[in-house]
């Protein structure tokens, strides 16, 4: 039963880190790599404060929301200039320089010894220690994250994003000016993450860098482009299916270090399939 | 009194001037055509007024005098400017409804993100959509629509444009509407050309297909390799020698 709440407990998690990478992604069409560096910022930020001052779990997680977004400005400013290939490749550059700083600024970080001891929340007398309780504090905020990208995405707001994405120059000539909302919905995508990256670090209470790495942002790109771009049943739908078919991978049989190799490679395979049949992903509402 | 003049607009691509010395000045409540044999640079002097294509030099006159050195596309709505494109710029993966809705809204992030006005956009929407025919596609993809379809859509966007709340229309560049049009559609397209004339739009319009020209135009502009041949009414115009040899070669 734990081990299904466990479960249950990353989908969560991962549902917050594809609603919120969908935006970007799906909705804006801007190939972001760089969603795992803010998750792990928000991580960084709930672990380092709750760590070092006793910070509540919840004023913790609202600075480093906070944390998170402003980090987002100072990228946003840069690559919100560029569109398409260029900037899939600036965010590849900046999901690498957030790695590269959690890794070195260790008198922050404590680098690749990472940073052991994160309480779980607790909110008054209520303590989220119980993986069950975990799981409903994750499952609150996934709803509330769900709850805000359904919003913004049937917004006026919402409806200039998807314009970006089928043409950007156009849409300028109807006034728009187009930078500001990629810069913003960059912004509002990585505070999401910050949820998530909160949620993991007090979940297993134990962060280092080698979760935050570009190969992770990957990981959550795939996630919704199998389960369809522009779409939030989708997004969950892909997450669901990345996080369980690993674990039926674990009861097939395979020795251990096959497992790990299999994995890659039905990822990979998935893809592919994906690609060639189904561009818009299982539910999507958009293809490349 | 003019709404918008070009002085001596001139745009080299790689040492070649497709845009040499051009000289408009465009009246409102009138047709203004832009005719001349392909390549004369009808559609590159648009891109410029519009900001699609910087200008190396000469300068654009808006309104009340203001002279234009330099045009980011995101600011013609400001000046009251909207066009259509030769090649169909429309938003390919959302609905036709959408493509109309996308102009009547907030310009602004927060405003945007709590706009408040949604019937009220609607209820223009449908009247627009409605003029041109296409009401009843109003939940289909766009990329779904047939060409004619598209054309007319972007046509509704520019008009759709003029109704919406925090900025008036004054210029819209028509830039080949005509192209790959149903005589039906033909027809509809000009009457809404008319109808925005006679509301006191001043019009800009490429096009190829003279019989048009001449029920249309109230002044025409001939460019021929960049250059400023001939103005003057179409009548005067069409009956030109030098224009006859731009056309037909000598």
């Amino acid at each position: 039963m734990d081990y299904i709440i466990h479960l249950f407990i990353l989908i969560g998690i991962f549902s917050i880190l594809g609603l919120s990478l969908n935006l970007v992604i799906g909705y804006t069409g801007l190939l972001s790599a760089t969603h795992a560096g803010f998750y792990g910022i928000g991580a960084y930020a709930v672990a380092i404060l709750m760590k070092n001052t006793g910070m509540n779990f919840f004023i913790a997680l609202l600075l480093s929301i906070v944390i998170t977004v402003l980090s987002a400005l100072v990228i946003g400013v840069v690559l919100s200039k560029f569109k398409d290939d260029i900037y899939a490749l600036g965010s590849f550059g900046f999901a690498i320089i957030t790695y590269g700083l959690m890794l070195n600024l260790q008198g922050v970080t404590r680098g690749p010894l990472g940073i052991p001891g994160i309480g779980r929340p607790e909110l008054f007398d209520i303590s989220f220690s119980t993986n069950l309780t975990f799981l409903i504090l994750t499952l609150v905020l996934a709803v509330l994250v769900w709850w805000m990208t359904r919003y913004i995405t049937r917004s006026s707001y919402g409806r200039v994003l998807q314009a970006i994405r089928e043409n950007e120059k156009t849409i300028q000539f109807f006034g728009y000016t187009t930078y500001w909302y990629k810069l913003s919905i960059f912004m509002i995508s990585a505070g999401m993450a910050a949820i998530a990256g909160a949620l993991f670090a007090t979940y297993i209470t134990f962060i280092d860098p080698s979760s935050f790495t570009l190969i992770e942002s990957i990981f959550m790109i795939a996630m919704i482009i199998l389960g369809g771009l522009a779409d939030n049943r989708g997004a969950i739908i892909g997450v669901i299916i990345m996080i369980l078919l690993p674990e039926f991978l674990r009861f097939v049989g395979f020795p251990t270090e096959v497992a790990a190799q299999m994995r890659q490679v039905i990822y990979g395979l998935m893809l592919v399939v994906m690609m060639l049949y189904r561009p818009q992903g299982i539910y999507g509402k958009f293809k490349f | 009194m003019s709404i918008l003049e070009t002085k001596q607009l001139h745009k080299t691509f790689n040492g070649v001037p497709v845009v040499n010395g051009v000289s408009l000045s465009i009246e409102s409540g009138k047709i203004t055509s832009l005719i001349g044999p392909n390549g004369s640079g009808k559609s590159t002097t648009i891109n410029l007024i519009t900001g699609m294509i910087p200008f190396d030099g000469g300068a654009v006159v808006i309104e009340k005098g203001t002279i234009l050195s330099r045009i980011q596309p995101n600011q013609i709505a400001s000046y009251g400017i909207t066009r259509t494109f030769q090649n169909v710029e429309v938003f390919e993966q959302m609905t036709a409804l959408d493509n109309i809705l996308l102009v009547l809204t907030e310009r602004n992030v927060f405003s945007s993100l709590f706009e408040k006005h949604t019937q009220y956009h609607l209820d223009i929407a449908e009247r627009v959509m409605k003029r041109l025919d296409i009401w009843e596609k109003r939940n289909d993809m766009v990329e779904n629509l047939s060409y004619g379809q598209r054309k007319l859509l972007e046509i509704a966007r520019v008009i759709a444009m003029g109704e919406r709340t925090d900025g008036e229309t004054k210029v819209l560049f028509f830039d080949e509407p005509y192209a790959g049009l149903f005589p039906e559609m033909v027809k509809l397209v000009t009457t809404i050309l008319k109808e925005l004339r006679d509301e006191g739009k001043a019009i800009i319009l490429v096009e190829h297909n003279m019989d048009l020209i001449r029920e249309l135009s109230d002044y025409v502009y001939v460019l021929d390799a960049g250059k400023h041949l001939k103005e003057g009414s179409v009548d005067n115009v069409l009956s030109d020698q030098q224009v006859i040899e731009a056309y037909l070669g000598n």
